[in-house]
């Protein structure tokens, strides 16, 4: 193990530095909260970590969620065939769609040089579900089995048109890129549960619907401290980079030439006294342990048959948004601040029925299980579950037109997700879209509102949740946001 | 939150920590000059620019009282809601608007208001009332001033100055009742200077070289050595493509190849030739418009081509057209000036000077080339969106000689071209792309320096002789800076990015000056400007923290240590190559593909373009500098993000700093370390036959650039010999076989092999290997 330090030199050596960062503090000193005086990391963390957590002094109240598993559905999901039923656009299938409507909305390059704007009706049928009466297709029969569980908002709205700017936008609270993404924040915010994982995670699956790529820019720290960057997963069996031994070298092996190299770190940090080197040090044992944390948590087998069965047969193939459904779960069951999970597949241009057949068939099943599997752990309540892309899809149809055979371009204006958990008010629908499906005629919620509730429901309120970088004061919301207090139980 | 029983236990801790609170807060408070003097750039532009300016600074939008308070010519004016009422009365706090909204704890009277969240501190208040008790006097922006020679201060230690650096840094150290550390003459300078220009260690010849005469002379001829070596080129070209965002593809979500290769070989090539700054970024700026304009000028302008560029079918053509030119805008903002420009692009600046205007006037320069915002979607896989140069065999014969020939076909690079019509420029409504307002002229924020039109050309020709006017006072004031960074981790004004008024105040605002002005009476010689840096003994001092000065400096802004730095990302896999004689010296050419964990790309891809997949490259490919790895922006080479390198997603200027257990994973599992680790072990196994000891001593010598101490070798040989322990033929054998070079090496002895290889990925791990 590490050879504690006794010596007193040294010891004041720390403690000075560590005045020092907090001396740093200057305006925070005020509004410090004792919870996060107390801290363990104080007396263990280097002093950058101590700085970067008093910072902020958090959370700022009591919260309701602790972690967020954030299901995102990436190349947007029309919400006129999953949440948003609109019966008209069936009966006037195919009638042009009214210009009042437009608003001088913008539309992609892809649809600009349309000439005919037809009108197209979800191939799929709704139903009614739970005591609120929410539609919802039968796209999703397993998330309608849970529709008093759920939050659905069917007003969300954004600025771009885009995928990549919509992406950002709706990771980082701006569309122009390298600020930090909603993960960072909080790890930036809240840090970590567990000392042994990273505290916000990243796993992707694809489905087979036409695919949008991802970004590592989507879980960056932006101008924060690198360590709040999302660690992305992979889909081989070492679900960490680099975090395997090298075949043939063991546990025991590992540990003994730790111990050597810390005794010679340890030498050279009193020969200098640079506080990196204990920092360094620390960071070896933390990667030690995390070499056997992660596997641990990241093993599937030995789940038993019911968690299989509720999340499907899929969950037992890596790589597959079932199999991150489940792994989601572990890791926000140990104390992963933020698991964002990303689904390729979701941008239907054309062939939709066929498309969305396929990607709703990859997710229902799994969605609906990670929030019943978290209800019946408990873990709900805690736990905010969201379920959503990055923008909506048009009424009017894109390219050949059949009752069948159609396509939907980006439509920022309106479009649904869902949530569940954490402190968000069970079984609501909550917002209204024209009978167009176009325009929001009740209770918009922007992604800056978005953003604001969320951060809320963790305790933090978004308008203190501040970093400031090169002379500016940044958050998650921007300039803007307003905390949906409807949405909130 | 929930009561934790261990908190109590802790009590002590919290005492401890309350004195500490005390001791930050009441610290700070003594900050006005030693002669109790208050000045305005120092103590008061601070808390204005922080508090205040928002709604009273140039923001004119913001200024809903109409009171500004930036400016001295409007601050002491009448005020206009309450025409009896002045905002600052010389000498008269309790006349001052200022100072009694600032006390009052009136809901609606005081400021900065409740709601905006902003607080001044008791010390801030008392600091102001002061200054107004003192005059009220304002001073110009320090940044914004021309830059003048100041005379170097005559420190008092005698015996340890040698160079000008060396006296205002000495001033500075007694100013601040600091000592300097004692000048190094050791190997660990060696490795440090090594690393610093040309980003490689010391090999063993050199450093036995350098044993031999300990002493300055020695020092410096093997500093002209390390300047002469085309590997300085190498090293500085790093920090110039971060500023340049630099990268091997287009960006944005289907992210396809580019080459813009070339370009980073000229910039190589102008660090090793040593153009001077002004030939160097003038060229960058405007190479295409010089009078005498040629393949090699033109290329340089590839600087400006390096943003991303979208193939992203449905895009609006004309809202990423301005994308490219804000990105321009932008990057020379914040690489070349020092200025955040992007603040003002939908608003006028809450800080600095630079209104809404200003930055569409600055626009205008980047605005004028025939591009699109969308060439053609990923399908089309252009490597080089219009306009473009190729270059030729001819070319690379010829003019453009220094570009790798590596790649023989002809290659197209992305360069400026200015259209044949003037495109009238817009101010944009809230930056918006589609809200075109009024048009505006070519021009430069007048509060920096004024852009004289009758002065110079209306183009980007006439902004690079704007940037090289005596009289700018930004151009050679935030290069020297961002040099400096490079050698202290730190610029001397700390903000590389921000000289604004929100930005840190130099820490040595004399050297700066002194450093700019010299930097310009000495042709804006680069070469030069480094050899000043490492031949000062500021520079040469101790690194270790033996002096004490960590209690009241931990950040080292008083120069009062040697610079202690960690190898950035590309330097340490330089220096895992080199020590290892891995290390395939090629200069320049296309960028290459290293190992890789599998499956990075193919699983955030669309699926469409070349670079679906990662195609690993072989042979000596694998073992180029870091320089020269692949950067696909939407997914960056692992190993190097981890160890903090620049997404190149936009201009970086600073790169943090961190430590983290990833860092340490990949030092322990990446094979492109283990590889060099068995290669390494096996050359020293057949060097020093069954002689551990020499084994370990000449890899820790090339490792971590010293010969290791009696104790030090002891655990060394501790550890081998307790692996050897539990070594067997199968698991050495599985050990070694690591990475592509040692799967067709003979192995003659693989348990000693195997055993060594522990020990030296041990060094390799060593805090110290990693730190210059």
């Amino acid at each position: 193990m590490i050879k504690k330090d006794t010596n007193p030199f040294f010891e004041n050596r720390l403690n000075v530095n560590r005045r020092y960062f907090l001396g740093k503090l200057g305006v925070g000193l005020g509004g410090l909260a004792l919870g996060s005086l107390l801290m363990k990391d104080l007396f263990t963390g280097s002093p950058e970590d101590i700085a970067s957590k008093i910072q902020v002094g958090l959370p700022h109240f009591a919260p309701k969620a602790k972690r967020v598993i954030y299901l995102f559905q990436n190349g947007a999901p029309s919400q006129l065939e999953t949440f948003d039923y609109k019966p008209l656009l069936n009966k006037m299938f195919g009638q042009e769609m009214p210009e009042s409507l437009r608003g001088g909305q913008r539309l992609t390059g892809m649809t600009a040089n349309q000439t005919s704007f037809p009108l197209v009706g979800s191939y799929f049928k709704f139903n009614q579900h739970g005591s609120s009466g929410a539609w919802i297709s039968e796209l999703f029969p397993n998330i309608a089995k849970i529709a008093d569980d759920i939050c659905i908002v069917k007003s969300m709205h954004t600025e771009a048109i885009n995928h990549d700017p919509a992406l950002t936008f709706m990771q980082t609270g701006a569309q122009q890129g390298n600020r930090p993404s909603m993960g960072a924040w909080l790890s930036y915010g809240l840090g970590s549960e567990n000392d042994n994982l990273p505290a916000y995670c990243v796993l992707l699956s694809k489905g087979r619907g036409n695919g949008q790529g991802v970004y590592s820019k989507l879980w960056t720290n932006g101008f924060l401290d690198s360590k709040h960057q999302g660690v992305q997963f992979s889909n081989s069996e070492e679900r960490v980079l680099y975090l395997e031994n090298q075949d043939g070298l063991s546990k025991e092996d590992r540990r003994k030439m730790l111990d050597h190299l810390n005794e010679i770190n340890n030498m050279q940090f009193e020969d200098v006294g640079d506080p990196d080197i204990k920092t360094k040090i620390e960071q070896y044992e933390l990667a030690y342990r995390m070499q056997t944390a992660v596997p641990e948590i990241t093993d599937i087998s030995k789940e038993p048959d019911s968690v299989i069965k509720m999340y499907g047969p899929d969950c037992l193939i890596p790589g597959t948004y079932a199999s991150n459904c489940l792994l989601a779960r572990k890791l926000s069951e140990s104390g992963v601040r933020f698991v964002q999970i990303y689904h390729q597949g979701w941008d239907q241009h054309g062939n939709l029925v066929n498309e969305m057949s396929g990607q709703a068939k990859d997710v229902d099943q799994a969605s609906a299980a990670l929030v019943q599997d978290l209800k019946q752990r408990g873990l709900l309540d805690e736990t905010l579950v969201i379920w959503g892309g990055e923008f909506g899809r048009t009424n009017y149809g894109q390219g050949s037109l059949t009752a069948e055979l159609y396509g939907r371009d980006h439509h920022p204006r309106a479009y649904s997700i869902w949530m569940a958990g954490g402190g968000v008010k069970p079984g609501l629908v909550y917002g209204e879209t024209d009978e167009f499906g176009y325009n929001i005629i009740q209770n918009p919620v922007h992604i800056n509102d978005f953003h604001a509730t969320m951060l809320n429901l963790l305790g933090l309120d978004h308008e203190q949740l501040i970093y400031k970088h090169l002379g500016r004061r940044y958050r998650l919301t921007d300039v803007a946001g307003h905390v949906i207090k409807d949405l909130i139980a | 939150m929930k009561f934790n029983l261990s908190m109590l236990q802790n009590k002590t801790r919290v005492l401890f920590l309350l004195c500490i609170l005390m001791f930050a807060y009441f610290g700070c408070s003594n900050i006005n000059n030693s002669d109790g003097t208050i000045s305005y750039n120092k103590h008061i532009r601070p808390i204005l620019s922080d508090k205040c300016f928002v709604c009273h600074g140039p923001d004119q939008s913001q200024r809903i009282s109409g009171y500004r308070l930036d400016l001295e010519e409007f601050a002491f004016a009448k005020l206009k809601q309450s025409p009896n009422e002045f905002g600052l009365v010389v000498g008269n706090p309790s006349k001052s608007e200022v100072y009694q909204r600032i006390i009052s704890h009136e809901h609606d009277y005081m400021m900065p208001p409740p709601d905006s969240k902003l607080a001044l501190s008791e010390d801030e208040k008392n600091i102001i009332k002061k200054w107004i008790e003192q005059g009220a006097k304002y001073e110009p922006h320090w940044a914004f001033t021309p830059v003048k020679k100041p005379s170097v201060p005559k420190a008092m230690k005698k015996n340890w100055t040698f160079s000008e650096i060396d006296q205002f840094a000495l001033a500075k150290m007694e100013e601040n009742n600091l000592k300097p550390s004692e000048i190094d003459h050791d190997l660990p300078l060696l490795k440090r200077m090594m690393h610093d220009l040309k980003g490689l260690p010391p090999s063993l010849k050199e450093m036995e070289e350098y044993t031999k005469n300990q002493n300055l002379a020695n020092y410096e001829k093997m500093v002209d050595k390390a300047l002469a070596s085309p590997q300085y080129g190498e090293k500085m070209a790093i920090f110039w493509m971060d500023i340049a965002r630099y990268a091997d593809s287009h960006g944005y979500q289907d992210d396809g190849l580019r080459t813009m290769w070339p370009w980073r070989d000229w910039v190589i090539h102008a660090f090793n030739q040593n153009y001077p700054y002004k030939k160097f970024l003038s060229w960058q700026i405007a190479g295409d418009l010089l009078p005498d304009a040629n393949k090699e000028t033109i290329l340089a302008t590839g600087f400006n081509r390096n943003h991303k560029i979208t193939q992203e079918g449905g895009v609006i053509d004309e809202e990423y057209r301005i994308e490219y030119v804000t990105d321009r805008t932008n990057t020379f903002g914040k690489g070349i000036l020092a200025m955040t420009f992007e603040c003002a692009k939908c608003h006028d600046h809450k800080y600095d000077p630079i209104s809404q205007k200003d930055y569409y006037s600055t626009f205008a320069f980047f605005n004028q080339i025939d591009e699109k915002g969308l060439v053609g979607d990923i399908s089309l896989a252009s490597l080089a969106d219009p306009p473009y140069m190729t270059i030729t065999k001819e070319d690379r014969q010829g003019i453009l000689n220094f570009i790798s020939k590596l790649d023989t076909g002809d290659v197209r690079v992305m360069v400026m071209k200015d259209s044949t019509s003037i495109r009238n420029t817009h101010i944009l409504n809230r930056g918006a792309y589609d809200q075109p307002t009024e048009v505006v002229r070519f021009n430069t924020p007048k509060a920096i320096f004024p852009f004289d039109s009758l002065k110079y050309e209306k183009n980007r020709l006439g902004l690079s002789k704007w940037l090289f006017d005596k009289n700018n006072p930004l151009t050679s004031r935030v290069f020297v800076n961002n040099i400096w960074q490079e050698f202290f981790g730190n610029g001397i004004v700390k903000t590389n990015g921000d000289f604004g008024l929100q930005g840190d105040l130099p820490s040595h605002p004399e050297l700066l000056d002194w450093l700019a002005a010299d930097f310009i009476e000495h042709g804006w010689d680069i070469k030069r400007l480094v050899k000043q840096i490492v031949m000062s003994a500021t520079y040469r001092q101790s690194n270790t923290f033996a002096n004490g000065s960590i209690a009241v400096d931990p950040e080292n802004t008083f120069l009062s240590r040697g610079p202690r730095l960690k190898l950035s990302a590309e330097l340490l896999k330089d220096h895992i190559m080199a020590t290892s004689e891995l290390l395939n010296p090629v200069i320049g050419g296309p960028s290459v593909k290293p190992y890789q964990p599998k499956g990075l790309w193919e699983n955030a891809t669309s699926g469409r373009g070349q670079l679906a997949t990662y195609e690993q490259d072989t042979g000596d490919k694998l073992y180029r500098r870091g320089l020269y790895h692949f950067i696909k922006r939407t997914v960056p080479p692992p190993s190097m993000l981890i160890f903090d390198g620049a997404n190149r997603d936009q201009c970086e200027v600073k790169r943090s700093k961190t430590n983290t257990p990833l860092q340490a994973l990949v030092l322990m599992n990446d094979p492109q370390v283990l590889e060099a680790t068995a290669v390494l072990s096996n050359t020293l196994s057949k060097k020093h036959k069954n002689q551990q000891e020499a084994i370990f001593e000449e890899a820790f010598l090339r490792i971590v650039c010293r010969k290791p101490l009696a104790k030090e070798k002891d655990i060394l040989n501790k550890y081998f010999a307790s692996v050897q322990k539990s070594m067997t033929k199968e698991k050495a054998q599985k050990l070694i076989k690591v990475g592509e070079k040692m799967q067709n090496e003979k192995i003659e002895n693989p348990i000693e092999v195997a055993g060594v290889m522990q020990t030296i990925q041990l060094i390799y791990n060593l805090e110290e290997a990693s730190v210059r």
